[in-house]
């Protein structure tokens, strides 16, 4: 099944978009197919029954159904192969 | 959407603040008073620094990267501040833990899809230490905005890039 993914930062223009492309290459190379919504992180809650996992650069006050994943490596540069196979394992399931 | 304007009077070398608050007002003006945010940016970078934090801990120097909404923008560009002295920031994506960051690159952006690329190359210089360090030691705005255009691929053309 099409998993749902959120990409969320404070302001759904800036550090998303560039973790948003990260994502998408990311799915492609792995034949993962996967719906990648961007957004800010104040518009979760509209996705909340039917998304499958939230990446996002800012912190996340509340619990969510589903797996949240720091995206900063993909800003930084450090850490990025490990929050890819988090990813990736969290899309896997 | 616009072009990204960069200008040497955007380049703050030893930019002296005692906190994020300080360093993010003085840069902030200094946008404003060139006419490239509105007045209401001021407060909302600031506003949105306190709520969702921008410090990137790096190889090198670290960065924090302010930006705010785009409805307080007039024109689309860039602002570096090399501080004097480190200043704590809060880390991305961390509840309370900070970085004392060295380089602050403002954002004043306008659109939410033209500016993939220019992000994408602006994260490249992060994932760089000697492009960092260049950008912190330099202390001269020709080469710094020179290596600024180079490094985000923008064509040499006064201030006006395209």
């Amino acid at each position: 099944m099409k998993k749902r993914v959120l990409v969320a930062c404070g302001t759904g223009i800036a550090t998303s978009t560039v973790v948003n492309d990260a994502i998408e290459n990311m799915c492609e190379n792995h034949n993962i197919e996967a719906e990648i919504i961007q957004c800010k992180i104040s518009e979760i809650a509209g996705y909340e029954d039917s998304a499958d996992l939230l990446v996002t650069t800012t912190v996340t006050k509340k619990d969510y159904p589903f797996p949240v994943i720091n995206a900063r490596a993909f800003l930084t540069g450090i850490g990025t192969e490990e929050t890819e196979q988090e990813i990736l394992h969290a899309l896997k399931q | 959407m616009s072009d990204l304007y960069i200008d040497e009077t955007l380049i703050l070398n030893d930019l002296h603040a005692a906190d994020a608050d300080e360093a993010l007002r003085t840069m902030a003006l200094n946008l404003y008073d060139h006419g490239l945010v509105k007045e209401s940016y001021i407060q909302a970078v600031i506003n949105r620094e306190q709520e969702f934090a921008t410090g990137l801990p790096t190889k090198g120097p670290a960065v924090a990267i302010p930006h705010t909404n785009k409805e307080h923008v007039h024109q689309k560009t860039l602002s570096i501040g090399v501080l004097a002295t480190p200043v704590p920031f809060g880390i991305m994506g961390e509840e309370s833990e900070t970085v004392p960051v060295e380089l602050v690159f403002m954002l004043a952006m306008d659109d939410e899809h033209s500016q993939l690329s220019m992000l994408q190359q602006l994260m490249a210089i992060f994932q760089d230490e000697q492009q960092l360090s260049f950008f912190k030691n330099t202390n001269d705005k020709t080469k710094q905005k020179e290596a600024l255009i180079d490094a985000l691929s923008l064509s040499r053309q006064g201030g006006e890039t395209r």
